[in-house]
């Protein structure tokens, strides 16, 4: 997750970024909302955006495999950051800044996009009901949150896809409240883990009808990370037998990391856990825009009897976008087969 | 051996100061003139582009209006909505006091296309955005401009930034809508070069709006303003061209003095080659030094004449240059080379001279005085040819390239013939002559030719070019102030603060005023480019007074009813269109035209179109200007500034548009005025130069005269006669080149230039003053070798007699 932390910090290059803040900084409650572990998420409202927050974003990766038996990966996020803590406002003085980005990986060829936009004018931004998350022509509409249609489009390709949840929403940490450093940054958390997908991707050599499944991530904050959290590694994976699992390992600067995830059964139980039960073990790297990114990891979750090996099915899955980073889909093997998602930031 | 050589070369400089001063002023001065020229064509240029790059949109397309109206907020989103990569900019003039003409441009920074491909946003960060974004904003602008509106109320804290062209300010759209009182006003959007796949055609998002790719306005500005430099460039060469007449006349000179020194050189074992490459290195030298003064110089008169440029671009096209002048490396460098060029050009003769030198040629400069006969043939054959030349061109060439063109071979043809209508001239006035003083004196004045025939030249060419300038700026102003009286026939006119102003202006001037005549126009694509059209109110004011160059009977009648258009004479001239024929205008109907006016005000294509027709085709457009009718314009201008609450800047009144306007087209011609009464001086300093060196050759022509009895102070007052007569059939001749130069300026440079003709008028006032100025210049430097021979020693003239020649 905290790669959407970061596009956001950094493309807006937020002061608190390059000074950095242990602990809760002032600059965090500068009169913006903080995360509550009292709060108990609502819906259709928390579908929908939470402008006094300082970050939020709505984020679906999908896993996809075309009639042509190819392994295909796809990822729509919409990010929103408040510059100012005024809400929000309509017309061009609205402080709060929208971005989207879009990837289509296949084997052999990986595609990004990026979108901006600013509030208050209606070129981006989300409804509930019904819901509809949005900039320029990228949407992520439905009646529900349960049944969506995604699209993206860029120069280059084009996706077109159609979700339906085949299980319950996934409230993540407690009820909801996601920690994401020994120092108490939090943030709220849910996703939507078992949307099965079918539709259709348009690639430089044709189109091409997909099925698959897809993860859905939703997540509002105002606190960043801790000061010397420099990068992160993150996975959502579709184990086979329909259980799934999130994970996150914090790296700090000091060498040592923070972890903690999910383990989700297949019938939507959640169970999470804390910092040290999840080990990831970077296996091989390769040099991806000029610089040595671990692409084969080893992941193991001794509580719930996971030890996997992730591989990606293109080792260059580099999203060429302002922030730059890591996205892109990975196949299982070891005590599970299956797929998933895998985003890496802060290599250099 | 070489430097041997050279020093043998040298000293003859040493003798001859004012031989060597006047070689080095002719180079500095035609170096000075041609960089100075370059400069400022190099400042204007560099403007321009920055203009055009502005926010990182040149080259883009862009969407704007159909009816050449204003876009909202709405339409932006909708395009973005259906998958359109534009970012809305708002464009428009700040209503500021103080001189200078400030246009906000209001872009979003963070769809901003930086490099049409992608998006690069707010590179400086949250802080930067917010600082933009929230009131009360914030704007950049040149320093000039930030000068400029120092002490103006309502800005946004200004910023400087020195990429930016003056009269510039860059904001925020939101804050630029706020300040421009424009809320939801998108003046064009500019479209990626890359677009997403899949997107909705335009024409289903907003029917309302065209795609427009290829170049923008500030293309159409370059071409246009290309004609201004064209003129400027024709201008320096003028100059420069007279400047290489002097260091011709100088280098040659020298070396006809210099005969016996190659002569003695080669006799005592100087090789041929050695003696050519020292000349060369002297050529080299001088170039050099004279390069970097005439550089130098050519700054010192950019700088001068700078501001007098951007106030014409200005005012003439709207474009905006700085007052102030940055120059790179290259133009030193360039400034250099024509300086370098310029001499070996000059010098080139002489060399060439040099290697056909027998060792036993005589070693007399008679030899130059012989061969300027032949010279004369020749320089006869080839003015035929060049008028010839100018002859086809101008019945044939169209285009400003080929006016010019015309223009440069008419000159140097007249300039070429010069000596020979001079002689043919001096010739005939010896036969008249009676006695024998005055037929020497013609004679001798004729045997003096070719040593001053180059100088002569200059002096034709500044003077020609003197009058036909001046004939046709005189031209030109007589036409443009009858045009401006005819144009201009309401008593008030006024600009409401905005739209929403309109109807409760309308209603206030209904009482009050004769007429209320609107003044309405729509941006749009005429043929043959960008242009401009206006809904004309039906009313006595237009029938009466517009200055109409011809109208079908019924025309105004037709135009009222919306059944036809008026051109101006640009869009009738440039596009071969008149009365009788259809023209369409933007994104509508094809109509008949009726008549053709003359259109002084700018040099596009311009349309007009009954009131009605208009409201219906452009209902976007902005209108918030009116004409006013009334006998008592104080009053009404009291009223409206007092009871309506209308800001005083909104009211002009006619005398002032008049003052305005006649003030820019007098900035428009400084610039020509100065660079003429340059090239008349430099055409002075050609005479002086070329009298002094004479005055040294011409003694052993004057001792015998001398000796028969006239004395010295008769023989000096001869002398300036003769100078005067040289000076005085020259400015004569000079005339009728003159007129010829006017017409070609008048009747094929300013209709390819601008797309107008305009009616010569000839001033003879003018030819007067210039005659006198001219005889003043040729007396002055006469002067000078006049009072040397007063003051000769008898022996000097003796020894003539003494000396072995």
């Amino acid at each position: 997750m905290s790669v959407r932390l970061a596009v956001l910090l950094i493309w807006l290059a937020l002061p608190a970024w390059a000074q950095g803040f242990a602990g809760l900084g002032a600059d965090s409650d500068a009169g913006f909302d903080l995360p509550d572990p009292a709060y108990r998420m609502q819906f259709p409202q928390d579908h929908g955006a939470h402008p006094d927050f300082r970050i939020e974003w709505w984020y679906v990766t999908a896993n996809l495999t075309g009639e042509d038996g190819q392994d295909y990966g796809v990822q729509w996020t919409l990010f929103r950051s408040a510059l100012t803590p005024d809400g929000d406002v309509a017309g061009w003085t609205s402080t709060q800044v929208w971005l989207g980005h879009a990837g289509l990986t296949t084997p052999d060829a990986h595609f990004s996009a990026e979108r901006r936009a600013r509030g208050g004018i209606g070129q981006a931004g989300v409804s509930t009901t019904p819901f509809a998350a949005w900039i320029d022509e990228w949407r992520m509409a439905g009646e529900g949150f349960d049944q969506l249609r995604l699209t993206a489009s860029s120069p280059e390709f084009a996706y077109d896809l159609t979700l339906r949840a085949a299980g319950p929403l996934v409230a993540q940490g407690r009820n909801g409240y996601s920690v994401k450093s020994p120092s108490g940054q939090a943030s709220h958390y849910y996703s939507q883990p078992f949307f099965t997908v079918s539709g259709n991707l348009n690639l430089p050599g044709g189109q091409v009808a997909v099925t698959g499944q897809a993860w859905a991530d939703r997540e509002w904050s105002s606190q960043p990370l801790a000061a010397d959290q420099d990068g992160w590694d993150w996975i959502s994976l579709h184990l086979d037998g329909g259980a799934k699992l999130m994970g996150f390992r914090l790296r700090s600067t000091g060498g040592g990391s923070y972890s903690s995830g999910t383990m989700i059964g297949a019938d939507g139980t959640a169970h999470p856990f804390g910092d040290g039960a999840l080990e990831m073990t970077p296996l091989s790297e390769t040099e991806v825009a000029g610089r040595q990114v671990p692409t084969r990891w080893r992941v193991d979750l001794p509580g719930h009897d996971v030890s996997v090996t992730l591989e990606a099915i293109n080792p260059q899955s580099w999203m060429d976008t302002s922030f730059a980073y890591w996205e892109g889909p990975v196949r299982l093997s070891g005590s599970h087969g299956g797929r998933g998602y895998l985003e890496m930031t802060g290599y250099r | 051996m070489m430097t041997q050589i050279l020093r043998a070369l040298l000293a003859h400089w040493r003798h001859r100061p004012v031989q060597l001063l006047s070689l080095l002023a002719g180079l500095v001065l035609a170096t000075a003139l041609w960089s100075g020229v370059q400069a400022i064509n190099a400042e204007a240029r560099a403007s321009y582009g920055r203009a055009a790059s502005l926010a990182g949109q040149a080259g883009l397309g862009r969407i704007v209006a159909r009816d050449g109206g204003l876009l909202g907020d709405t339409d932006f989103v909708a395009l973005r909505r259906a998958g359109w990569i534009v970012s809305p900019v708002l464009e428009a003039r700040l209503r500021n006091p103080g001189p200078m003409r400030v246009r906000v441009i209001g872009v979003e920074p963070v769809t901003a296309l930086a490099n049409g491909t992608t998006s690069a946003g707010p590179e400086a960060g949250s802080a930067a955005l917010l600082a933009l974004i929230t009131p009360p904003g914030e704007a950049l602008a040149a320093p000039e401009t930030i000068a400029a509106l120092a002490g103006v109320a309502g800005l946004p804290p200004l910023r400087e930034s020195a990429g930016l062209p003056p009269g510039r300010l860059v904001m925020d759209i939101g804050q630029a809508q706020a300040l421009l009182a424009m809320e939801g006003a998108v003046s064009h959007m500019v479209v990626a070069a890359d677009q997403p796949l899949g997107r909705a055609p335009l024409a289903e998002v907003l029917p309302g709006a065209v795609l427009k790719t290829g170049p923008v306005g500030g293309a159409d500005l370059a071409r246009l303003t290309d004609s201004f430099h064209l003129n400027l460039t024709a201008f320096g060469l003028l100059s420069f061209a007279v400047g290489l007449f002097i260091v011709h006349g100088a280098i040659g000179l020298a070396f006809e003095q210099r005969r016996p020194l190659f002569r003695t050189l080669r006799a005592i074992g100087a090789p041929l080659r050695g003696l050519v490459a020292a000349l060369l290195v002297e050529v080299l030298v001088l170039a050099l030094i004279t390069g970097l003064a005439g550089v130098a110089l050519g700054y010192v008169i950019a700088a001068a004449l700078l501001p007098d440029v951007a106030a014409t671009l200005r005012g003439l096209y709207g474009a905006a240059v700085p007052g102030t002048l940055s120059l790179s490396p290259l133009w030193w460098l360039g400034g250099l080379g024509v300086a370098l060029a310029g001499a070996l050009i000059a010098a080139a003769q002489s060399l060439w001279r040099l290697t056909r030198l027998g060792l036993l040629a005589p070693a007399q400069p008679r030899a130059w005085s012989r061969a300027a006969l032949r010279a004369q043939r020749w320089q006869g054959a080839v003015a035929g040819a060049l008028a010839a030349l100018a002859l086809g061109l101008a019945l044939t060439g169209t285009g400003l390239v080929a006016g010019f063109a015309t223009l440069g071979a008419m000159l140097l043809s007249a300039a070429l013939a010069l000596p020979l209508v001079l002689s043919g001239l001096l010739a005939l006035a010896a036969r008249r002559a009676r006695g024998d003083l005055a037929r020497w004196f013609w004679a001798d004045a004729r045997h003096q030719l070719p040593g001053l025939s180059l100088a002569l030249m200059a002096l034709l060419l500044a003077v020609a070019a003197n009058i036909g300038v001046s004939t046709m700026v005189g031209s030109f102003r007589q036409t443009f102030t009858g045009w401006l009286d005819q144009r201009l026939a309401s008593e008030l006119y006024v600009e409401a603060v905005s739209p929403a102003d309109v109807p409760a202006l309308r209603t206030f001037l209904n009482d009050r005023a004769e007429a209320v005549l609107p003044i309405w126009v729509a941006e749009g694509a005429l043929p043959g480019g960008a242009g401009a059209v206006y809904g004309v109110a039906d009313h006595a004011t237009y029938r009466d007074n517009w200055p109409m160059l011809s109208i079908v009977p019924g025309g105004w009648d037709a135009v009222a009813a919306g059944d036809a258009v008026l051109i101006n004479e640009q869009l009738s001239r440039r596009q071969h269109l008149t009365p009788g024929d259809t023209l369409t205008l933007p994104g509508g109907p094809d109509l008949p035209i009726v008549g053709v006016y003359s259109d002084y005000g700018n040099p596009r294509g311009q349309a007009m179109i009954g009131l009605a027709l208009f409201d219906w085709l452009y209902p976007g457009s902005e209108r918030r200007r009116f004409a006013l009718r009334t006998d008592t314009p104080e009053d009404l201008r009291a009223a409206l500034v007092g009871e309506f609450g209308l800001p005083a800047a909104n009211i002009v009144d006619q005398a002032a548009i008049k003052r305005q306007s006649l003030q820019v087209f007098d900035r428009t011609f400084t610039v020509t005025a100065a660079l003429n009464a340059l090239t008349l001086g430099v055409a002075g300093v050609a005479i002086l130069s070329s009298m002094l060196t004479l005055a040294a050759m011409r003694l052993p022509q004057l001792a015998p005269v001398w000796a028969l009895g006239l004395t010295r102070r008769r023989l000096a007052g001869l002398e300036l006669a003769r100078a005067l007569a040289l000076t005085a059939l020259t400015a004569l001749v000079a005339l009728p080149v003159g007129l010829l130069l006017a017409w070609l300026l008048l009747a094929v440079v300013n209709v390819a230039a601008f797309g107008w003709r305009l009616p010569m008028t000839v001033f003879p006032g003018d030819w007067l003053r210039l005659f006198a100025l001219a005889l003043l210049a040729g007396g002055l430097a006469a002067l000078w070798p006049a009072l040397r021979l007063l003051r000769l020693p008898p022996a000097a003239l003796l020894r003539v007699f003494a000396n072995e020649r």
